[in-house]
């Protein structure tokens, strides 16, 4: 996956104009995506649903790399993929009672279910196809598809300045006269989220007090388990 | 090359420009996997010699310089085992897995100059992103095994590896926040000149970051002392008991390679990169731009420092698995957290104080581009070198401006 | 239309967000897995993402991207920070829910039902 994506950018740079290699690994990329989260959902174990999902926001992770967004990118591989999802597939190993859980759903439900998305599918894509603004995007050439970079302007951003157009200096954006306010406040409320979660998540998952020490040889010697 | 593909041997542009991704790819393939040929033959020598012993003697000379190969041959003609009730396919996959991982983690690497897979403007960032999938593959080959060993060595790697991130994080914002930029090889432009110019020795607070980096790249890549997912006295092998043959090897070669892996990012993060000691291409009047030949030799000069770098970090983290006996894991979780996050921590404010209180640092022999005033303003330089936007107005990216990605 | 020459465009990016966001729902509903309804979640937030990536991207729209400047990409962020947060947390209370009942089937949390 990996050894296409530097293909990508080789080919970006260079901007071939036989195969649109853009939309060639965009295909690639979504096909991966979609096609994991279908396995997700129809796969039983687990930890092979676990494993198609690492898979598939590995694939999204792709598709932001290609839309210019390495910054955005990096993050899901880092934090989702590398850190909430070892997570889940911690949780997996603590809460298996047998090796290779699979808790079966009915197929009646899963007949609704299927009804249920196609519906939303049909809703979700019908809005995604017709959408004025949207359906008529400026043609962007191969070569132009190589991204600017995105982590400064980002960074600038979440400490309250924004380059594209700042409310503090009053500027606004050259690109189209607006101004724009930066994410200093989210980001304290995210950290200071972050942090409450942290504290919390140790607290509800934490192990019980121990019992005084009387209490547990007795229950040793008689096999009672609380 | 590919300009000349396509201009003299008139192939269809597409194939060129494929054929030329496929063969950075082989490169660093075989980097790789030559890499740990060498790396295992060199353990088995150090670790005799640490305990007065001789190593392979017979295989391919005296010095054994074949045995590796002769593993690796036995390994591929050894019989596959799968034990009766893994998961199939996780197991089969895992060792993949983790392969690609330490595989994919290389493209972002600088190997010199210009030489890098992809020249990302979050390359750091990527690179550590993308090792830290290599314990995927550990954890999914823990799991399928279905064995308590392998399951037990799993959960301690989940443990420790998601642990290990935070300080490794920390210790590698420090280079990032005095080279003002993520990107890896810019981040090597900032070290050029004589030794005093590596982040190592830009003030006392690189200088202790270091040495937390090295603590927690040991852990993160799971050398001894730190090894705890395949604790052999314990464990049997850890996550890998029921893994034989190719598969198992596979798993060998992503722990070699990702163990260069960390070397080199710290090379280039603190020790300069591709840089020597001393600026010899520059004393000698050479430099990447002068000319084809002579850029050429600069850039080889800058491959062989950075390999020899590398190498020699790969070399200390033998040194140490076979010097330390192995930590228990509250041991090991103690290290991490309340020994090395809050050093990282402290170390970090420290070198945000420094910079402010030393702009220009101390130890610089010629005074380089390290002022902070000129970090700003230069902050939006891209990779490829475009010209920093106006000093002191918020600065717009024009969206036609694309940058000319270097590929190697 | 010609996926392969055709430049991609933002519906392109819509249209996976969808199928995500719409696998993610079915994930939610069907699996009876705690640890599968929070995957299901995780491909709902993914979907968001990929839609808000799309609309923020200067590759995908060039210059109507300033329409939307950083705000895409600044969003993402911090849907991938709060989808840590979240996971942290119900995995927390879903080990908790373990301990009591020894089981993580979502269906049998009906303790407080009438």
């Amino acid at each position: 996956m990996m050894q296409a994506l530097v293909a990508t950018h080789t080919l970006l740079a260079a901007g071939s104009p036989g195969i649109n290699w853009h939309g060639f690994f965009f295909l690639l990329f979504a096909l991966l995506a979609c096609g994991l989260a279908l396995a997700v959902v129809l796969a039983d174990n687990v930890v092979r649903m676990a494993f198609y999902l690492v898979l598939s926001l590995g694939a999204t992770a792709g598709l932001f790399f290609l839309a210019g967004a390495e910054f955005v990118g990096a993050m899901q591989l880092m934090i989702y993929v590398g850190g909430t999802l070892v997570l889940l597939i911690f949780g997996v190993m603590l809460t298996a009672q047998e090796p290779f859980v699979a808790i079966r759903t009915s197929t009646r439900d899963k007949v609704l279910a299927g009804v249920v998305g196609g519906a939303l599918l049909a809703v979700l894509l019908q809005a995604a196809l017709t959408g004025p603004a949207w359906s008529g995007h400026t043609a962007v050439d191969a070569s132009a598809g190589v991204s600017q970079p995105t982590a400064t302007p980002l960074g600038m951003a979440l400490v309250g300045v924004r380059v594209d157009g700042d409310v503090a200096s009053g500027q606004p954006s050259p690109v189209d006269g607006q101004v724009r306010s930066g994410y200093l406040l989210p980001f304290e409320i995210v950290s200071v989220h972050l942090l409450v979660v942290l504290v919390g998540a140790a607290y509800l998952a934490r192990t019980k007090r121990r019992k005084s020490s009387a209490s547990v040889r007795d229950e040793a010697l008689t096999g009672v388990v609380r | 090359m590919a300009e000349y593909l396509i201009q003299t041997v008139g192939l269809p542009e597409w194939l060129t420009w494929s054929l030329m991704a496929v063969l950075s790819a082989v490169l660093i393939l075989n980097l790789m996997a030559g890499g740990a040929l060498v790396f295992i033959w060199a353990e088995r020598k150090v670790s005799a010699r640490i305990q007065d012993r001789l190593g392979p003697t017979r295989t391919g000379g005296s010095f054994g310089w074949l045995q590796s190969l002769a593993d690796g041959i036995k390994l591929l003609a050894k019989e596959d085992l799968m034990p009766e009730g893994a998961d199939g396919m996780l197991f089969r996959v895992a060792p993949y897995v983790s392969f690609c991982a330490s595989f994919a983690a290389f493209i972002g690497l600088p190997f010199a100059f210009d030489m890098v897979g992809l020249r990302l403007n979050v390359g750091v960032f990527y690179v550590v992103a993308v090792l830290g999938l290599e314990v995927f593959g550990v954890i999914l080959a823990g799991y399928a095994s279905a064995s308590k060993w392998s399951l037990f060595g799993a959960m301690r790697e989940a443990a420790q590896v998601v642990s290990y991130e935070v300080p490794l994080g920390m210790c590698i914002v420090v280079p990032v926040m005095l080279a003002g930029t993520m990107d890896l090889v810019t981040i090597g432009e900032k070290q050029a000149g004589w030794f005093t110019n590596w982040y190592l020795f830009h003030d006392p607070f690189t200088f202790v970051v270091f040495w937390v980096y090295v603590t927690c790249a040991v852990a993160s890549v799971n050398r001894a002392p730190f090894d705890l997912a395949e604790a052999e006295s314990e464990l049997v092998a850890g996550f890998h008991t029921e893994y034989s043959g190719l598969r198992w090897s596979f798993f060998f070669m992503a722990e070699y390679s990702s163990m260069f892996l960390v070397s080199g990012l710290a090379a280039v993060l603190f020790l300069g990169g591709w840089n020597g000691p001393v600026p010899l291409a520059t004393l000698a009047g050479l430099s990447e731009g002068t000319g084809e030949t002579t850029g050429a030799l600069v850039r080889l000069l800058g491959l062989a420092n950075l390999l020899g770098k590398a190498t020699l970090g790969v070399l200390i983290m033998m040194w140490i698995r076979w010097t330390l006996p192995r930590l228990r894991i509250d041991q090991v979780m103690t290290t991490c957290l309340k020994y090395c996050t809050p050093i990282a921590a402290a170390m970090f404010a420290g070198a945000m104080v420094w910079l402010w209180v030393f702009p220009g640092g101390v130890l610089n022999l010629d005074d380089g581009s390290r002022r902070p005033g000129e970090i700003r303003e230069g902050w939006l330089e891209g990779p490829g070198g475009r010209a920093p936007a106006a000093a002191t107005a918020p600065a717009s990216i024009p969206a036609e401006e694309a940058v000319a990605e270097v590929a190697g | 239309m010609n996926l392969l020459s055709d430049p991609v465009g933002v519906s392109h990016y819509l249209v996976v967000g969808a199928l995500l966001f719409t696998t993610g729902v079915v994930c939610m509903v069907v699996k009876r897995n705690a640890l599968g309804v929070l995957m299901g979640i995780e491909l709902v937030l993914n979907g968001a993402n990929v839609n808000f990536v799309a609309f923020g991207s200067p590759v995908l729209r060039g210059e109507q991207a300033s329409l939307l400047g950083l705000d895409g990409q600044a969003m993402a962020l911090f849907v991938i920070l709060l989808a840590a947060a979240e996971a942290a947390v119900a995995l927390a209370i879903t080990l908790n829910f373990y301990n009591n009942h020894a089981t993580v089937d979502v269906d049998r949390a009906d303790d407080l039902k009438g």
